[in-house]
C-alpha cells in the first residue's frame, strides 16, 4: 500500500493519538503523521473532523476515520493479514469494549483531574482512580492466563486502550506527587506496563515521561494565563 | 443448544430500548426482568459490580454490560438475520462514530433539559438542538441514518424520541419546530414493528420524569 494512501493527524502528547499508531504498527502500515500544531487546527483537521475538531483522525485514501477506538478497530477490521487487536470471540470482544469505554469514561477523566483538584474532592479522585486500577489488576489476571499483555501473547484491544494513558498516569504521580500504580497493590499491572512499553509497536510512539512533564507544565501555565470563558 | 436470554432493565430507559429493539429485530426470545432503580437488586449488583446500571444483557450465564456494546454482541452474535451494522468496515466504522456522537452530545445535555431550570436550561436547551441539528445534516436526504435501511445509529437515538414530549414540556420548546427532519425519520421509525412495540407511550415517560424531578428535588 503506497505510504500516502494512509496519513493520521494527530499530536504527539495525545494518548488517543498514540491507540492509532499503535494499532497501524501492529499490522505493519506505512502511513504518513501529520503533526498538527498545538493550539491551532488546520485546514485539513476542520474538514475531516467538522463535528469534534479533533485529533486522531485516521484518512484512509480520502475517507477519514474520527474518534480513537472507532479508529483501531476500523484499522483492526481492514487490515487482516495482521494480528488481531479484538478477540475473535464475541464474548470476548464485548469485554474488551467494556474495559476501553471503562477507562474513557470512567477512569482517564477522573486520573486527568487530580491535578486542578484539592482537598477532599482530590482525595475522592485518587481513591476512584487506585479502585479502578486494582479492578484493572483484577481483569489483567483474568484475561492475560498468565501471559504478558491482557491479550494474551501479543498487545489486544485493551493493552492498547490502557497502555496509551500510561504516560500521562506517569506525569499525574509525579506532578501530583501521588503513588497511582503500586507494585505493592498492582504488581501484575506494573510488571504488565513494563511489558507494554517494551513492545516494538508501542516504544516508538510512547513519548518520554520528561517531555510530557514539560508539555503539561506548558499547558497548565497557558490555561491558568488564558482569559476567563465568555458566558 | 436453545439460547438463554435475560435482560435486566427498565422500561423508561433509551439505553435499555436499544437492546429490546436489536432483539426485536433479531426475533431473538428472552427474560425480560425490570429493575427498581431505587432498590437494586442484588442480581444487578453482582453483573454489573462496576457501573451498576442497566440494561445487563445475559447469555447462557455471561453478562454483557453498556448498551451499544450489547446492542453490537447480538449484531454479531446473531449475525445470520437482520443485520444491524453495515457489512463494510467504513461504513462500520461511521456508524459507530455517529453512536457514539448521540452518547457524548445528547444523553447529557438532554438530562439537563428536564433537571436543571433558568439560564443552565437554556444554554442545555441550546446544544440539545445544536446536537440535533447536526445528526439531521448527517441524515441529509436518506430515508434511516442507515440510508435505506433501518441501523445502529437509528437504532441508538430512535429511543430518546419516546423522551422528547418529556423533554419539550419541560423544557417549554418545539423540537419539530427546530427539527423538522428528526421528527419524520422518528415517525419512519415507528413504523417498524421492532420500535413501536419498544418504545413507551410518551405520556407515560412524562408521567415518570415528574416523578424523577420530585426525587431529584427540581421542582
Amino acid at each position: 500500500m503506497a505510504k500516502n494512501d494512509v496519513k493520521l493527524l494527530g499530536v504527539w502528547a495525545s494518548p488517543f493519538v498514540m491507540r492509532a499508531r499503535i494499532s497501524l504498527n501492529i499490522k505493519s502500515v506505512n502511513y504518513e503523521f501529520l503533526e498538527e500544531t498545538v493550539g491551532s487546527k488546520s485546514e485539513l483537521l476542520l474538514q475531516s473532523n467538522p463535528v469534534h475538531k479533533k485529533v486522531p483522525v485516521l484518512i484512509h485514501g480520502d475517507k477519514p476515520i474520527c474518534e480513537s477506538l472507532v479508529i483501531v478497530q476500523y484499522i483492526d477490521e481492514v487490515w487482516t493479514s495482521g494480528p488481531s487487536i479484538l478477540s475473535t470471540d464475541h464474548y470476548d470482544r464485548a469485554i474488551q469494549r467494556f474495559w476501553a469505554a471503562y477507562l474513557d469514561d470512567k477512569w482517564f477523566p477522573a486520573m486527568r483531574r487530580i491535578r486542578g483538584a484539592q482537598g477532599e474532592e482530590r482525595q475522592e479522585l485518587v481513591d476512584q482512580v487506585v479502585e479502578g486500577l486494582a479492578l484493572l489488576e483484577e481483569a489483567f489476571g483474568k484475561y492475560s492466563k498468565g501471559k504478558a499483555f491482557f491479550g494474551g501473547d501479543q498487545i489486544g484491544f485493551i493493552d492498547i486502550a490502557f497502555g496509551s494513558l500510561l504516560g500521562w498516569l506517569r506525569v499525574t504521580e509525579k506532578l501530583g506527587e501521588v503513588k497511582l500504580l503500586d507494585e505493592a497493590k498492582t504488581p501484575g499491572l506494573v510488571k504488565w506496563a513494563e511489558s507494554f512499553c517494551a513492545d516494538a509497536a508501542v516504544k516508538s510512539v510512547m513519548p518520554e515521561t520528561e517531555k510530557l512533564i514539560e508539555f503539561s507544565k506548558l499547558l497548565m501555565a497557558k490555561m491558568k494565563g488564558a482569559p476567563p470563558p465568555k458566558n | 443448544m436453545a439460547d438463554e436470554v435475560v435482560l435486566v432493565d427498565t422500561w423508561v430507559s433509551m439505553f435499555g430500548m436499544r437492546v429490546r429493539i436489536a432483539l426485536a429485530e433479531k426475533g431473538i426470545k428472552y427474560e425480560y426482568k425490570e429493575e427498581d432503580l431505587c432498590n437494586k437488586s442484588k442480581l444487578l449488583l453482582k453483573i454489573n459490580p462496576i457501573y451498576k446500571k442497566i440494561p445487563v444483557l445475559i447469555h447462557n450465564g455471561k453478562p454483557v454490560c453498556e448498551s451499544l456494546i450489547i446492542v453490537q454482541y447480538i449484531d454479531e452474535v446473531w449475525n445470520d438475520r437482520s443485520p444491524l451494522m453495515p457489512s463494510d468496515p467504513y461504513p462500520r466504522a461511521c456508524a459507530r462514530f455517529w453512536a457514539d456522537f448521540v452518547d457524548k452530545r445528547v444523553y447529557d445535555v438532554a438530562k439537563k433539559v428536564w433537571t436543571t431550570k433558568g439560564e443552565e436550561q437554556e444554554a442545555a436547551k441550546k446544544e440539545f438542538i445544536e446536537a440535533f441539528q447536526i445528526l439531521e445534516r448527517q441524515l441529509g436526504d436518506h430515508p434511516y441514518f442507515g440510508g435505506e435501511r433501518f441501523g445502529f445509529v437509528d437504532l441508538s437515538l430512535i429511543p430518546f424520541y419516546s423522551w422528547f414530549y418529556a423533554y419539550e414540556t419541560f423544557g417549554n420548546f418545539s423540537i419539530e419546530a427546530e427539527c423538522p427532519k428528526i421528527i419524520a425519520w422518528a415517525k419512519r421509525c415507528l413504523q417498524k414493528d421492532s420500535v413501536a412495540s419498544t418504545l413507551p407511550d410518551e405520556k407515560k415517560v412524562y408521567e415518570c420524569v415528574v416523578q424523577m424531578r420530585k426525587r431529584f428535588g427540581v421542582e
